[in-house]
């Protein structure tokens, strides 16, 4: 085992290391969330999960982004077989170990990688240009002000380097084995870097050998190094996408949740059996506060969404409230969430488990105006290609508003007066509700 | 029984006490019962049930709001007083099946009602009046609409809320109307900016009115008549019309409006 081998698997090891240990951390924040048993239905669930996320049926209402975006996934997937292989090689020392006992079906396998890796390139240069040059407005929002924006930005241009790197390893490689170089056996079909590995004509075998080795090594650290860099990005939607989509809501979008612990005291009101004297029943465990204050509140799914999500701004771009203009953007609801869950996350690590920074992610993060403009349209969620639910997060806010603060603008407190005292939201008596009847 | 201005409405009261029971429920909402507009829906509803001869009852007095309005504002407490009251009431008279021109009712009553003890089965009016035109007893073909440029502006909580998109689109068609389509149509519908209590109160400051966004979609479409199947839709789309000065060309119609003066009802 040669120098080279060692320091590949030590790289491997730490890269490894350092992905499991960050994914733990974000595992571990998302279980700080509320628990909620979504162990049910499972059939359904994987269907909707192959539908979604492997089919991503979604992506591709939009065509034009949705079909780009097609490229890059199936890109990414199937030219992760050929990163299996590099990473064999790296720790064995060998050199395109697959080539030799899939024989033809090797040719076929690298003609596809090369022509996905170009696809990728293609897709992600028109991506930089559709988000720096010709600045879709989606894109531009107040929540995609500076690191959103240049997170966007280095996920895409590692991924053309990448690319760009694959390709120059395998012309390097081509052209060493039409040399009949040592060890550069002949394997292959190239597709695209075939075009210009007669460029490399006038360098010698053994640059030619120190550019195909110095890509090999750009391309696999450089995988590494953005495995490692995922858990600090939006890029994590790569990983939670599919079990986000396989959790998400069956029910119709309609359906809110049932607060149960209301339910129970509800109930209570109406049980003639109800002696009205007795004393409150002491509640087991910590007392839960109504609807979401901040991030502990919600519930580990909602937290999910949180990390799923890749900013696209398809929920921000159908959202009514938003597109008049309305200070509501359920994509900044998200990253908002995903943003104070981080925090929380670091106090724990810093501080220990138990520790309070005084802040939370309603008042500090997400502004009541943002709230109240929201009209529950579930626009935001039939719009999201991993089906986030931004409006479960909005409606457990409104209820932290009103049940734990009462706070709510006036005339919706009119509203509800309404409601409790003639059984209408409007100032009508409930006995002249058949009126209408008798008026033509 | 109550027979005024050419309607028969019985309540379930009326019906209790000679020991009968309707075969659905009609569930007026408030809006159908208190604002003016809506009204003209209700009463267009029940002209159709009584041409038809559905045997049907509403709760008259006895209705109280959903707590659909309550329950979007975020007050749960209040939403499950009115649905545990209600479902007192529904299931002292065994009620099975409701229907309710009202899209935000029906929602509540379908969806969040058996989580608190009242399962009944729920219908829509537009999905009511297609199962009337399926069974034969209903008619809509030819009529005043016939030839006119109609589009369905979707209410949130029938279209993505329940996925219902075809019920209100088949009847359109089936009165020999012209469909036309709005760019943001079915799943992509813009809402009205009713939704979810704001029907209830002043938007939040932005650049205008998301009913005014809408009217872009409707002017775009060039309909002679914007469908609608909910109250507050309504209102918003009415409002709109109005403020763009085309009330003259763009007429507001409930489905129920449609099919009761397409039959000259």
């Amino acid at each position: 085992m040669g120098l080279a081998n060692i320091i590949f698997i030590i790289a491997l090891a730490a890269a490894i290391f350092w992905f499991a240990k960050n994914t733990k951390t974000i595992k571990r924040n998302i279980n700080l969330g509320r628990d909620i048993d979504l162990s049910d239905r499972a059939p359904e669930r994987w269907k909707k999960m192959s539908l979604i996320a492997l089919g991503q049926s979604k992506m591709v209402r939009k065509p034009i982004s949705g079909i780009m975006h097609l490229m890059v996934y199936v890109g990414f997937v199937i030219i992760n077989i050929e990163v299996l292989e590099i990473l064999i090689d790296g720790v064995f020392g060998t050199h395109r170990i697959f080539a030799d006992p899939l024989g033809p079906v090797y040719d076929v396998l690298i003609a596809s990688f090369e022509i996905l890796a170009f696809l990728v390139l293609f897709a992600c240069v028109i991506f930089l240009i559709r988000r720096n040059v010709l600045n879709i407005k989606r894109f531009g929002f107040r929540e995609m002000v500076g690191w959103p924006k240049t997170d966007a930005n280095i996920i895409l241009v590692v991924e053309v380097l990448l690319m760009l790197a694959f390709l120059s390893m395998n012309g390097a490689d081509y052209a060493l084995q039409q040399r009949g170089a040592e060890h550069y056996i002949q394997a292959g079909s190239y597709p695209i870097s075939g075009i210009f590995a007669d460029s490399f004509a006038s360098l010698s075998t053994s640059s030619l050998i120190a550019l195909e080795r110095g890509m090999w090594w750009f391309h696999i650290i450089g995988i590494l190094l953005f495995l490692n860099y995922l858990p600090y990005s939006k890029h994590f939607h790569i990983i939670l996408s599919f079990p986000n989509v396989f959790y998400s809501k069956l029910d119709p979008k309609g359906k809110f949740t049932n607060m149960e612990a209301v339910t129970k005291e509800v109930k209570m009101m109406f049980d003639p059996e109800a002696d009205p004297y007795a004393a409150p029943v002491e509640p087991e465990g910590p007392v839960e506060r109504f609807g979401a204050k901040d991030v502990k509140d919600l519930n580990w799914k909602q937290l999910m969404d949180a990390y799923s999500c890749t900013e696209c701004g398809r929920c921000t771009q159908q959202c009514p409230a938003a597109q008049t203009g309305k200070l509501l953007s359920p994509r900044k609801i998200m990253m908002d969430t995903r943003d104070r869950l981080e925090e929380v996350g670091k106090n724990i690590d810093k501080h220990g488990k138990d520790h309070e920074d005084g802040k939370a992610l309603l008042g500090d993060y997400i502004q009541e105006e943002e709230l109240w403009a929201c009209t529950t349209c579930n626009a935001c969620v039939e719009a999201c290609p991993v089906s986030i639910d931004p409006l479960s997060i909005i409606m457990d806010m409104r209820r932290s508003l009103i049940m734990e603060e009462s706070k709510a603008p006036q005339e919706l407190t009119a509203m509800l007066t309404n409601v409790e005292n003639n059984g209408a939201p409007w100032q009508f008596a409930q006995t002249d509700r058949a009126n209408w009847v008798n008026e033509g | 029984m109550s027979e005024a201005a050419g309607i028969k409405v019985n309540t379930m009261a009326d019906l209790m006490a000679k020991g009968e029971k309707p075969e659905v429920l009609f569930w007026v909402g408030c809006a159908g019962s208190f604002d003016d507009r809506a009204k003209r829906t209700t009463r267009a509803f029940v002209k159709i049930l009584n041409e038809v001869g559905t045997n049907f009852a509403i709760l008259g007095t006895e209705e109280s709001c959903t707590g659909d309005p309550a329950k979007r504002a975020g007050n749960e407490f209040l939403f499950q007083m009115q649905a545990m009251t209600n479902i007192q009431v529904l299931n002292g008279y065994e009620v099975k099946k409701i229907v309710t021109t009202c899209p935000h009712c029906f929602n509540t009553l379908k969806n969040e009602y058996p989580a608190l003890g009242g399962e009944y089965e729920v219908m829509h009016h537009s999905q009511f009046l297609q199962s009337l035109i399926n069974e034969g007893k209903l008619k809509v073909e030819g009529g005043s609409f016939k030839g006119k440029k109609i589009t369905f502006h979707d209410p949130c909580y029938l279209g993505r809320a329940n996925e219902e998109y075809e019920a209100p689109r088949t009847l359109i068609e089936q009165m020999d109307a012209d469909l036309v389509e709005m760019k943001r149509c079915r799943s992509k519908g813009l809402c009205c900016g009713a939704g979810g209590a704001q029907m209830f109160k002043e938007a939040e400051p932005g650049t205008h009115e998301v009913n005014m966004e809408r009217m872009e979609d409707v002017e775009e479409a060039k309909p002679d008549v914007v469908a609608v199947g909910c109250p507050f839709c309504m209102t918003m789309m009415t409002d709109g019309v109005k403020t763009k000065e085309k009330e003259d060309s763009i007429k507001v119609y409930d489905l129920a409006e449609l099919i009761a003066e397409g039959k000259g009802l």
